[in-house]
């Protein structure tokens, strides 16, 4: 298993490659829509070069849930509802929701998931 | 009509690396206007070609049953300048190949100079994501035909390419 700062250096490297950002930009708290301009498709990039680097399978869905944040069940008039968040938190038990609890508009979500929310992701496949 | 920007394969090995060439002629009505007296070829339709050389490998890789699409330039970086009378040789290689997509590095090579290099990211869409209808497999059997893809193609193993019994 390696360890947190080897895992946070595989994903930095990840991230230069898949969003063109300097490795200077990908510190632990830095967003991956707001600060790193991470777009959808390059989700989809992100997670081949994570599980080509880490020898990992990821589902569709398991790092960015936008089937629940599009659903009529977990969304109303924009809000993701308690039921919605507890969906969040069963699916992404490895990001921090806490900021997002506290306004939980959709809109907001893109600016939740950290680069060391990755990190933790990671880590959580990696002990799986 | 397919809007044709490579002019044959030379080398197709199913599924993981081809080679393509487009050759630049001054008869290409674009590069009467970029620029007028110094005719350049943008980049950006050298990406085109290095899309059309690395798609119909992914494509042939997962037997055309979904829609390969340019979703992502990963990257791309570009040295000196294609003009009239170059022949352009796209060498595309599968950097790693999944129902849902593909990510591929292509490179521009002009004489023995590279010219460019990319990596792209394609998304393979299926019926029900923005597809009508995959292809129409007397259009697509002749544009691979022009491409001599069953002529020089060979399988993971050596073997000839079949042609698709569509």
């Amino acid at each position: 298993m390696p360890s947190r700062d080897e895992i946070f250096d595989k994903v930095k490297s990840a991230l230069v490659d898949a969003l063109g950002v300097d490795e200077d930009d990908v510190t632990p708290n830095a967003t991956m829509v707001g600060d790193l301009g991470a777009e959808s498709i390059d989700f989809l990039d992100i997670v081949f070069r994570l599980e080509k680097t880490f020898g990992i399978k990821i589902s569709r869905g398991e790092l960015f849930p936008e089937d629940v944040l599009s659903s009529s069940e977990f969304v109303t008039d924009g809000k993701v509802t308690a039921a919605g968040i507890a969906a969040l938190k069963a699916r992404m038990p490895f990001a921090d929701l806490s900021k997002f609890e506290a306004n939980p508009s959709v809109q907001n979500f893109a600016n939740t998931l950290t680069v060391e929310d990755m990190v933790r992701y990671v880590q959580s496949k990696l002990v799986a | 009509m397919r809007w044709f920007w490579i002019d044959r394969f030379d080398e197709f090995v199913r599924g993981k690396r081809a080679t393509a060439v487009k050759n630049v002629s001054l008869a290409e009505e674009h590069l009467h206007d970029h620029f007028p007296g110094v005719a350049i070829m943008p980049n950006s339709l050298i990406v085109e070609g290095m899309a059309q050389a690395a798609g119909l490998l992914v494509a042939d890789a997962i037997e055309f049953n979904r829609r390969v699409v340019l979703a992502k330039v990963a990257a791309a970086e570009f040295y000196f300048d294609a003009v009239p009378g170059d022949t352009i040789r796209f060498v595309a290689e599968v950097i790693d190949l999944k129902p849902t997509g593909s990510l591929t590095k292509v490179t521009s090579t002009i004489g023995d100079r590279l010219q460019g290099e990319a990596e792209l990211f394609f998304a393979h869409l299926g019926p029900g994501e923005g597809v009508p209808k995959l292809f129409e497999p007397e259009e697509l059997l002749r544009w691979l035909d022009q491409m001599h893809i069953y002529d020089i193609g060979r399988d993971e193993a050596g073997q000839p390419l079949a042609r698709p019994d569509w």
